[in-house]
This record gives structure tokens, sequence and C-alpha cells, in this order.
């Protein structure tokens, strides 16, 4: 047990902390998604520059070009973190598809997309999901047909995060109609104003406040050249695999920080002129998720020393994503309880707390839950792959 | 950075798992289950020549010397075996207390301790919870009083008692007659016990032992959770073997997702606990600040889970689960002691409130 991270790295913390000191008049005033493309650009080409943002992406194709480095990349979060900056952006083209395209891309593609999607002048849409395909994504019935040289695509995505915003999105359709299901499928990039897509917005329950870009895309006739296909054609099942090892990577929530938020709520709400952390019965429901967030955190560094010792954490691993959702949903929901009847409030109503923030992670988080693998979906793979239990029978097709 | 077990650590924890295969399987904790003490001095000594007895006893006292997180290990491996053993006093508490005791000549103690020779029990229940009247007095040189649920008293040599106020006594059981009385538990893995003293003399009163005894609690309650955290993993392992090997309607009952997400649930819990009582070990080793408080919280959580894990695993089992035969209710009944023996999930977590602040 060795907690010190060393004096190279202290020494690379505290330029981290200049850094941020440095511009802390010039960070973006909002969420990346939702300042001007070339505010965004700015921003993140400065953090480049420095190494803060794609740091171990190759210097041919943008990024910073550093070795792998676990424990920079937790310094650089913590101190991000504590300033309450982002660390570049947290979306679908940065998490996913740039690490797709390093392992299954062509040199053309690489040169072509990576740069700009690290710098945020292209968004990205992920294009999975389809009403009747959700846990059993391999099922996707999305087809692109060959015309000439190019793919006609016809078909629905759903559940399909920034698609309003994107001008990019990368999908999985179906190729090969006569193949079984999992190798019938390829990953294609596909512009969103080709013609033939549509975008309809879907409202979720988290109504007008927080981050909300949720919808459903159609396509009709949608003409894609053969070339925008990633990885040969049938494996796209394989290449998305590995883009969802990346997504339950990015789904990691910082319990620790909402706990402290949370007594800080409790510190101040006040009923009946008590303050909720002196009541017996909300001070130990904070305190057994105080235990639960201690134990996510304590269980990061675990793995992130099976990462740097080259050590494979076996099941410790796969129960994070289930634990993590979980932990900052049920954190929401005692901030919630400890307002009372003032906790329902929304919409910037009159005596609404910390501009409806809890209502509105609390529904974000139970998004989380479902979204990237549903809870039941994780236990599955907890079960199978962790404990090697035995796998559902498949059911004879119809 | 390096936060996970060293080499070290691990041939210890394999070589003390090892040994309670061979030498004490479930068929021998059944066969102890009705004797007067089930803390066997022969598995004691066994376990003391594998080094576990002196594990926190100064090298110089013929102990190794090492770090809670270690003993802890151990600890865990006794819980996973359901082994009767007075490790948690007299390996744990009574070597902590007595170290963090600079005026006291703990030598003998400590070398018996180490060599397997001397059990100690410790009463110190009433630190955190008072009840029918205990509490034990010193009057005019001699020790008046009760004490319950005195872990690992009965078939000890001697018995560490708390005394108001902050002072620690230490007694021995040879030459006083019937000082510890066993208190049957449903768990039928620990000696534990009522100390009834009247006019008792004691071996050695040494004071100022307040901080002593709160230390010695710390190490208890971490260890203690390591046991329970042991038993967690033993149930789970049996829990998932069965499910594996066990067929309903055709298939292994594992295949079916209502067992199987079970099973994920408990696996999903036990692994955070176990990074958590990592830490809260480390933290008495090294950040003793923090150690108060990762006591509460790390033996707080253990026993929360380890309620649902031992009755998921029972259950997962079906029928056979909740039979004597199965053997299952040993670590059933293990872990359901251990949420109360050293204060209660509730208890903890108050004290961990108020080491923050947070009551007001």
């Amino acid at each position: 047990m060795n907690l010190e991270y060393g004096p190279q790295y202290d020494q690379f913390r505290s330029e981290v902390r200049a850094f941020l000191d440095r511009h802390k008049n010039s960070k973006p005033a909002q969420s990346l998604m939702e300042v001007s493309a070339a505010e965004r650009a700015r921003w993140l080409s400065l953090l480049i520059e420095h190494g803060y943002w794609a740091r171990t992406i190759p210097k041919q194709y943008g990024g910073y070009g550093a070795e792998p480095d676990l424990l920079a990349t937790v310094i650089m979060d913590e101190e991000f973190n504590r300033a309450g900056v982002s660390r570049g952006m947290n979306a679908q083209g940065p998490a996913m598809l740039v690490p797709t395209l390093l392992e299954h891309g062509s040199e053309e593609q690489k040169q072509r997309w990576i740069a700009p999607t690290l710098r945020g002048e292209v968004i990205w849409c992920q294009g999975y999901s389809e009403p009747g395909s959700g846990s059993d994504l391999a099922s996707l019935s999305t087809s692109a047909r060959e015309d000439g040289g190019d793919f006609l695509i016809n078909g629905q995505k759903i559940w399909t995060s920034t698609a309003d915003k994107s001008q990019m999105m990368f999908v999985l359709v179906r190729t090969e109609p006569n193949a079984p299901k999992h190798s019938g499928i390829s990953y294609i990039l596909l512009a969103m104003d080709t013609p033939g897509i549509e975008v309809q917005p879907l409202e979720t329950m988290s109504g007008a406040i927080g981050e909300n870009s949720f919808n459903q895309v159609f396509f009709r006739d949608v003409r894609v050249p053969q070339a925008n296909v990633v990885g040969r054609r049938g494996e796209g099942w394989k290449i998305a695999n590995t883009t969802l090892v990346h997504e339950r990577a990015s789904l990691n929530a910082n319990a620790e920080g909402l706990w402290l938020r949370l007594v800080k709520l409790m510190r101040k709400e006040t009923a009946n002129g008590v303050p909720a952390i002196a009541r017996p019965v909300y001070r130990d429901r904070l305190l057994r998720l105080q235990s639960r967030a201690l134990a996510m955190k304590h269980h990061s560094m675990r793995l992130l020393t099976c990462g740097l010792r080259g050590e494979s954490p076996g099941v410790a691993g796969l129960v994070v994503k289930l634990q993590n959702c979980q932990l900052s949903f049920d954190i929401a929901a005692l901030a919630i309880d400890v307002m009372g009847e003032l906790g329902s409030l929304y919409d910037h109503a009159k005596y609404e707390r910390e501009r409806g923030f809890w209502q509105a992670h609390s529904f974000f988080a139970l998004g989380l839950i479902i979204g990237g693998g549903t809870a039941q979906i994780q236990k599955n793979i907890i079960a199978e792959r962790g404990l090697g239990l035995p796998r559902e029978p498949k059911v004879a097709s119809a | 950075m390096d936060f996970g077990l060293s080499e070290d650590q691990r041939l210890l924890e394999q070589s003390v798992r090892s040994w309670l295969r061979e030498h004490v399987p479930i068929t021998r904790v059944r066969a102890l289950r009705g004797a007067d003490c089930p803390n066997d001095r022969a598995i004691w000594r066994g376990l003391a020549e594998l080094g576990a007895a002196g594990i926190l006893v100064p090298e110089a006292h013929g102990g190794s010397g090492i770090a809670l997180l270690d003993a802890a290990l151990v600890a865990q491996s006794l819980g996973h075996a359901a082994t009767p053993s007075p490790f948690l006093s007299t390996a744990v508490m009574a070597p902590v207390a007595l170290g963090a005791l600079p005026g006291a000549d703990a030598k003998s103690w400590l070398e018996g301790i180490a060599a397997g020779e001397l059990v100690v029990g410790a009463a110190f229940t009433e630190t955190f919870s008072v009840r029918e009247q205990a509490g034990v007095a010193l009057e005019g040189g001699v020790l008046r009083g009760k004490s319950l649920m005195a872990t690992d008293a009965h078939g000890a040599d001697r018995i560490l008692i708390r005394i108001v106020s902050e002072r620690l006594a230490v007694v021995r059981t040879d030459t006083n007659g019937r000082t510890a009385t066993r208190l049957a538990t449903i768990d039928a893995t620990r000696c534990t016990a009522e100390v009834a003293l009247d006019g008792v003399t004691p071996e050695a009163v040494l004071e100022g032992a307040g901080a002593a005894i709160a230390r010695a609690l710390d190490a208890g309650r971490i260890a203690l959770a390591a046991d329970a955290l042991g038993a967690c993993e033993a149930m789970i392992e049996q829990a998932v073997a069965y499910a594996q090997q066990r067929r309903q309607f055709g298939r292994a009952i594992g295949s079916f997702q209502a067992v199987k997400h079970l099973c994920a649930e408990m696996i999903a819990a036990l692994e955070p606990a176990r990074s958590l009582l990592w830490y809260a070990a480390h933290s008495f080793d090294a950040l003793p600040d923090e150690a108060p408080q990762m006591a509460c919280h790390v033996l707080a959580h253990v026993s929360e889970i380890g309620r649902e894990i031992a009755s998921t695993a029972t259950q997962v089992h079906g029928g056979i689960g909740w039979t004597d035969e199965q053997n299952l209710h040993f670590w059933f009944k293990r872990i359901a002691v251990a949420r109360h023996l050293l204060g209660g999930p509730e208890l903890l977590r108050e004290c961990a409130a108020e080491l923050q602040g947070f009551m007001r």
C-alpha cells in the first residue's frame, strides 16, 4: 500500500493547477455542447496543446501524443473537477468514435475525422438502439442495401442523444440480411444532412431542466458511400462492442462530490427550525450513503492499481457501472426527501432549491441506470462473465 | 501509488487459507459446536505456528509486528472457514491495547500471545453500549461488576476489562474462581461470555487507557468486518457453485435470470466492500486520523451487505439451504453475530457522524 503519487506527479499536479488558475476567466461559460463551435474549438485546442485533453491520441491525428499514464489521468480529473471545469468534452464522438477509429478505422478515416472530433468541430451521435432492438441490440433491422457503389439505408433509430446537434452519426445497420444476426451488421459513418434523414426530438422525463437531447431518427433511402464502412462489412457487431466498453467506462459518476453537495444541503435545509442533518433518520441515511460512496471511491483506487500493475481486476471491474449509477440516484433521492414538500418544486418555481438540480439529477441518474446497458444487462454480464454462471439457453426463433 | 495487496500479503492469505482447508474443514467446525469452548487450543496453536497469533505483536516480543491489513486478511480467512478461534481478542484487540500503553510492562503477556500459549479475551462492550446495569469498577483494589458479551472471554487465560474511568484491568482466570460464563449465541463458533467479578484482585491495572481501548476497538471493528466479509465470500462461493450444479426445469438454476441476478447482486456488493476494508485497515496503519471513522464505516457497511448476502445465498440454495446438514447456517450466524458484537451499524454510523461534526 502506498497512496503517494511521487514527486514527478506532484509536479504535474501543480502544473495542472497553475493552468486552471491562469485560465479561470477564459474557460467556457456554459457546457461545451451549448457554446459556439468556434468557442468550443478554441478551448479544446488549448487543452490539447497542454496535454489535458486527447492526451494519448497520436499527434498525427490531432492529439497530444503522450504515452498512456493512468495517474496523470486521475490527477487531471481530480484537478479539473475541483476547479469545476470540464476536462474536454464528454460526448459520444471523443468517448466512443475516436477509440473505435483508432482501433478499426482506415488511415483515411482517421485523418479525416479524429482531429475535428477532438476539437469539437464535428459533433457525433450514436445510432445503435432501435424501437425493436434495445437490450437485444444485435437483432437490429435498419437495413443498408447495395445500390451501385453506395448503400441505401432504411429504418429507424431511437434513444439517440444529441442527434439534433450532430453533424455526423456512427450507425449500426444490417448489410448482410442472410447472415446470422451477429455477423450481418456493419458500422457506418453517416452525415446527418444527407437527404432522407429525419430527426424527431423525444421529450424525456427531465422536461425543461438539465441537458436533454434525446431523439428518434428516421432513414428513408439515405445514400451513403460504401467507403464509409469502418472495418470490414459484417464486422460491425464486434466493432460496436469495443465502443460499448468505452461507453461504460465513461459512465462513471463522481459519487463523492455529489455526496459532499448533499451534506451542504442537509446543513442548510431546515424544517421546524431543525436542519436535516440534525435529524437522526435523515442522518443515518446520509451515513449509509457515505459508506457506499467510500466503498466505490476506494474500489476505483483498487481498479486503478490493477491497471498500473497490468493485472486483470476480474469480476471486481464489472460491478462499477451497476453500483455507481444506483448510488448516484440514491444520493439524489435523499436530497429530495430532506427538502420535503418543497423537494418536488421544478421549472424554477418560487422556493425551488439549487435551480432544480436534485430533481434533474435524479431523472438523469435514472437514465444512466438504463443507458449503456441496463442494470439487468449488467447483472447478466457480472454473473456470466464474472461468476461463470451459464447463459440463458437460446430460444428457437419462430 | 499502489492500492492493493503485496505479494507477501497474498502469500500470507494463501497459506492461512490452505492450512484451514486442511485442518479446519466445516466437519471440524460441526464437531466443535457441542464443546464447552469451541475455541479449540489445538487449532489456535496451529494458527500461532503460521504466525497468526503474533501478527500484531512486536518482533521484540516474539511476534512479527506487521500491519493491521495483514491481520485483516487472516481474520477474513477465519471468517471464510467459519473457524472458531480467539483471534479477534487475542491477536488483534489485546496487542493493540497493550501496545498502545507505553508505560505498561506487557512483555510477558505479549510473548505468551505470540507463542499461542496465552489466550486473552476482551470485555469492552460497555465502552459503546451499557445494558443490564453492566460495568466494572475498581474499589479498594478489587474489581466488582459485570461486563456482557465479552469477546473470546470464555476459555481465555486472561481477560482485559475496561473499567471506569479510562483504565484497563488484566484479570487471571485461573486464580479467581469462575470469572467468565459463556453466553450462548446463535453462533456456535464464538466464545462470548459474561464476565462477573465480585471482589476479584486484578493482575494489573493500567491507567490512562481510554485511547488505548478506543484504538483496540477500531482494530477490532476492522478485523470483525474482515471476518464477516470472509464469511460472505464463502456463502457467495457456495451459492454460485450450487446454482451451477442444481438443475430444475431441465437446466442449471444459475441460467435463470432470477437466480443469476441474485448472485450478481451479492458479488457487486462484496467487491467494493473489500476495497473499503483494505482502505480502513490501511488507515489504521498509516492514517490514524481517519481510522476511527473508517473502522465505523467498514463494519457498518459490511454488516449491511452481510445481512443481504447471508439471506440471499441461503435462498439461492432453496430448502436445503435452511437445513442443518448443509452447514450454510454456520456462516449465516457468524455474520449475524458480527453485526452487533462491537457495535451495530446504526450505532457505528452515529459514531462516524459525530466524528464528522454532523450532530447539529
